[in-house]
């Protein structure tokens, strides 16, 4: 039981803090730009797809560098030519232009790789036990995954915190009008943001990728997950991303592990109860809905919080 | 008499920033009355406390004796208070007769009616129409509202805001932006169309405010330093200092 | 802007005007008639089907997005409801031999998706934007997951079926020939037609374009914006409910496919595609839409890419979708100056249909290579077969695609110059503000 706990728990957090990895950016790219990046997650995908490629052709070190900064300039160049010429649309029109490039983007990597999984394989270097927690081997390349989560959120924190782009950023987080007013080219500190945003996102996927499924559908299942974070969270805020990060993090790596259901609990339902809504809802396991309890925590925040978690700007 | 608005100890914090300190004002039914004082005093902040737009951090409002602090902005509409705003806020994208329209259904009575047809309801047309001709926009009722001269949207503006028949008119400096002939010309329609009813107004421009208001209010720093007839305003001292200025010697 | 236009175009008179709106309704329902006699194969039966189906949930969905500026990514899950308590329906009347005929059960379809609305409207519509997108896309998420855990209402992956014949005979007619089910949807596409256009004359319908225009001023004249958008929100469950029974009835089918976030896609794409300003532009982008997935899958195997590329370039660059853009040419129309832009739109034609072309050709090559790299080499463009492993292909596909955009490039100025000539003239004429 201890074990359940604490390996779910080391789990949890890792899925949480690749989930932050990808919705820091949207956040930032949210906040700055105005726009939410409905192909955010279609980012995740390339940095895997590209990440799996490199490494076939050169390896796992090369792909990890290169990999993201591909997504990185492909980020900014739809930026540059895509968000930019839709901009004067209006806000529906960008997330209209995300939505139809998440799905181009879907079906381009669906041309070029196929349907099926890709054999992305942990690096040879990190393919052994951490270490052993009661009876289960914890792999390192897990450990690898959160330490360079945790080294990439340091050098964001110093970046934003130290640096003079890190200062304008913060600055566009709250007031983008003014930023252009005070003299910055703004277009160039939108492709970066974009950018780097993408790029994040890319990272997780070229991490997540050998531990995960690479698959071309991965876009499609991890963006409604993504949007529900930043919601829960409090669209445009960076500490409510991270606490629903961790969150839906834990709460979906915890019910996956439980087989607990209401029959479990309570005995099963009498056999004059035919096949029917209410036996649906009483054999269920936790485990079998964990794949909507992110959508499940949505409709709570809604009802009792609907600015977020921790909630500032309106969008 | 109740007041039409009465505003008492009203503070209005963000965050630890006091914007409107211990605020009290009284505005009589019919009276004309101006709030002045410079930029950065409270002036919008306080028109957002009456209409609802924001809710202050502790005191009360009271409409017609009523208390409206805390409700939303429709609620407060509903009852008989109707405001302007500084920065054009029209439906950009409807023609002038729709935006007038758009204004006049709630009070006549039409609500969320989506089983009649609004072609059919003489009523909606003719008070359109006659709001329309009271702002002068009747030659431009099919352009559409983004589309107008600067000063036809701040008619426009105006004429959203009487158009529900509230009796108590809140307008945010009407005459911002406009040119000596236009301000005489918004001042004479603004005085037409509120005869009868409360007015409270901001403004900047003096001549305005001086030839309008029965009672004039000064706001400096969220506080009413002073209040009183115009003659009483102009010999104010502490008036003097804050806003008005010293005679050149 | 501009002083004042002078001059304001003479005014048409209100007879005219009902006499044209009357006009194009029955010539609508003349339409509807007489479409199977001209084309009565089974395959065009099937089609005009489908599209009437699509017709009357893409206007459902343009209540929420055209009319009243929501924009959302789940109202598959309306559709899908509709048709599963359709299908539901049909089985317990069948089973329990009660005289409620075929006909009617759209009717119970449409409620079913007015309740789901009702219990998820009023959060659903809390915020509105982006944030109302993002729920929308939760929720639809939410309700098309359960749909495989609660196996016993919508029958797993295999879904539930009923027959549709098996119902009280309406008037001797057994509603099993697809004549029959395309004549059923005709006149309900009519009904729900006509009631959604109703709807944008009512004092509510023009307050739906008030909030979506400004809703912080809707407000500031007694309004609540919530009310408005729940109110909308119910209504476009409603019909899009009636739209998912037609579409069982059709199928004799209902599936968790119908509430998936591929139908909200496909019909956010029809209605953005055919312009969502106009009542008119989702019809359109109905009909194309459809047919666009009958034809181009079996031209190609990577039209879902075309579909997207064709969606990213309208986003871009006609916003307004079809509609939009033939209305922009109204004034014109009326100015009588249509006439001078035409031969240009003409001579843009070639080198852009060429560009057109190379870039098919291109991503057909790419294709070839790399999915299909097993199959056939050869691409049929316009009945022309080109073997995509020749070099010879390739060049062709590069000076079509570059050749055709340099070119292209100069007529689309000419174009462009063309417009600006004919709009000032309608500007001048006062049909243009």
């Amino acid at each position: 039981m201890l074990e359940l706990i604490v390996i779910s728990t080391l789990n949890g957090v890792l899925y949480g803090m690749l989930l932050f990895l990808m919705a820091s950016g949207l956040t930032v790219i949210f906040s700055m730009l105005g726009v939410l990046n409905f192909a955010h997650a279609s980012f995740y995908m390339l940095g895997a797809f590209f990440g799996y490629q490199i490494t076939r052709w050169v390896g796992f070190w090369p792909a990890l560098v290169v990999a993201p900064l591909l997504a990185g300039a492909i980020g900014m160049a739809v930026e540059r030519y895509g968000l930019r010429q839709v901009h004067r649309h209006g806000h529906v029109a960008e997330l209209l232009f995300t939505f139809g490039l998440a799905f181009v983007i879907a079906e381009i990597v669906q041309i070029i790789w196929g349907k099926s999984p890709m054999d992305f394989r942990v690096p040879a270097a990190l393919d052994f036990p951490a270490f052993t927690i009661f009876s289960t081997n914890y792999p390192a390349y897990k450990m690898f995954m959160l330490l360079i989560s945790a080294v990439i959120f340091l050098a964001l924190l110093i970046v934003l915190k130290r640096s003079r782009v890190g200062l304008i950023v913060q600055a566009a987080l709250t007031h983008p009008h003014m930023v252009g007013h005070l003299g910055h080219n703004v277009g160039r500190i939108f492709m970066l943001v974009f950018g780097v945003g993408t790029a994040l996102a890319a990272v997780a996927g070229v991490i997540a990728g050998p531990a995960l499924v690479t698959q071309s559908d991965m876009a499609g299942l991890l963006g409604p997950i993504l949007f529900v974070v930043v919601v829960v969270g409090g669209l445009g805020s960076l500490p409510g991303a991270f606490v629903a990060s961790l969150l839906i993090g834990l709460v979906q790596t915890f019910a996956v592990s439980m087989n607990g259901s209401l029959a479990s609990i309570f005995g099963p339902l009498g056999p004059d109860h035919a096949q029917s809504l209410l036996t649906d809802v009483w054999n269920v396991t936790i485990a079998q809905i964990a794949p909507i309890m992110p959508y499940l925590l949505l409709v709570l925040i809604l009802i009792f919080r609907p600015m977020g978690l921790l909630g500032t700007r309106e969008s | 008499m109740t007041a039409a608005i009465d505003i008492q100890n009203v503070q209005k914090k963000f965050g630890n920033v006091s914007i409107i300190r211990d605020l009290n004002l009284t505005v009589a039914e019919g009276e004309r009355h101006a709030i002045i004082g410079p930029n950065g005093a409270g002036k919008s902040t306080t028109f957002n406390l009456i209409s609802g737009y924001i809710a202050p951090s502790s005191g009360n409002i009271l409409l017609k004796g009523e208390t409206i602090s805390g409700l939303p902005p429709y609620q407060i509409n509903r009852r008989g208070l109707s405001r302007s705003f500084q920065v054009t806020n029209v439906f950009a994208n409807m023609s002038v007769w729709e935006n007038i329209r758009c204004a006049v259904l709630w009070a006549t009575g039409h609500r969320y009616a989506f089983w009649k047809n609004i072609d059919n309801l003489p009523e909606v047309r003719d008070r359109t129409a006659q709001i329309l001709e009271d702002i002068n926009l009747t030659a431009r009722r099919d352009i559409l509202a983004g589309l107008l001269t600067y000063a036809e949207q701040r008619a426009l503006e105006i004429g959203i805001t009487i158009a529900g028949g509230a009796e108590v008119i809140l307008l945010d400096e009407p005459t911002a932006g406009m040119s000596h002939a236009e301000t005489e010309r918004a001042v004479t329609l603004i005085r037409r169309l509120t005869e009868g009813r409360t007015l409270l107004i901001v403004e900047h421009d003096m001549s305005v405010v001086f030839g309008l208001a029965d009672r004039i209010s000064v706001l400096v720093y969220g506080h009413i330093i002073a209040s009183g007839t115009p003659d009483q305003i102009r010999s104010n001292p502490k008036v003097k200092e804050a806003y008005l200025g010293e005679e050149a010697a | 802007m501009s002083n004042a236009t002078t001059t304001i175009a003479p005014p048409r008179s209100i007879g005219a005007d009902r006499l044209r709106f009357y006009g194009m309704w029955a010539v609508a329902a003349l339409i509807l008639l007489l479409l199977p006699r001209l084309f009565s194969s089974s395959g065009s039966l099937t089609a005009f089907s489908l599209v009437g189906i699509s017709i009357i949930f893409a206007l459902s969905y343009n209540i929420l997005f055209g009319q009243t500026g929501l924009l959302s990514f789940g109202h598959a899950v309306y559709y899908g409801m509709g048709a599963f308590l359709a299908v539901h329906s049909m089985n317990v009347i069948a089973g329990s031999k009660l005289p409620i005929p075929l006909p009617v059960v759209p009717l119970i379809g449409g409620f079913a998706g007015l309740m789901l609305a009702i219990v998820l409207g009023w959060v659903s519509t809390r915020r509105a934007g982006t944030v109302f997108a993002m729920i929308s896309l939760g929720v639809g998420e939410l309700i098309a997951s359960s749909a495989l855990i609660l196996r016993s209402f919508f029958g797993g992956e295999a879904g539930v079926d009923a027959n549709r014949t098996k119902l009280f005979k309406f008037f001797d007619l057994s509603f099993g020939p697809q004549i029959q089910i395309y004549y059923l949807i005709a006149a309900w596409l009519f009904i729900a037609a006509a009631l959604m256009y109703g709807l944008t004359r009512t004092p509510f319908g023009r307050m739906c374009n008030a909030v979506r225009d400004n809703p912080e001023r809707v407000q500031f004249v007694g309004y609540d914006p919530h009310v408005i958008r729940y109110l909308a929100f119910c209504f476009s469950g409603f019909f899009a409910g009636i739209a998912g029974a037609l579409a069982a009835i059709n199928f004799e089918i209902a599936n968790s496919a119908y509430l998936g976030a591929a139908q909200s896609g496909v019909v956010l794409f029809a209605t953005f595609i055919g312009g969502a300003g106009f009542f008119i532009g989702p019809i359109l982008g109905a009909i194309v839409v459809t047919y666009l997935q009958l034809e181009l899958s079996d031209l190609t195997s990577v039209w879902q890419l075309y579909f997207g590329l064709i969606f990213i370039g309208m986003v871009m660059f006609a916003p307004g979708g079809i509609a939009g853009l033939l209305m922009k040419h109204r004034p014109l129309l009326r100015a009588g100056t249509l006439g001078s832009v035409i031969p240009s739109y003409l001579v843009a034609l070639i080198p852009t249909l060429a560009m057109v072309a190379g870039f098919v050709l291109a991503i057909e090559i790419i294709v070839r290579h790399t999915v299909m790299a097993n199959e056939s080499p050869i691409v049929n463009l316009f009945r022309v077969p080109f073997d995509t492993s020749k070099a010879l292909t390739w060049i062709i596909a590069a000076v079509l695609l570059f050749g055709g955009y340099l070119v292209s490039r100069w007529t689309w100025m000419r174009m462009a110059h063309a417009w600006d000539r004919a709009a000032s003239i309608a500007r001048d004429k006062g049909y243009m503000a």
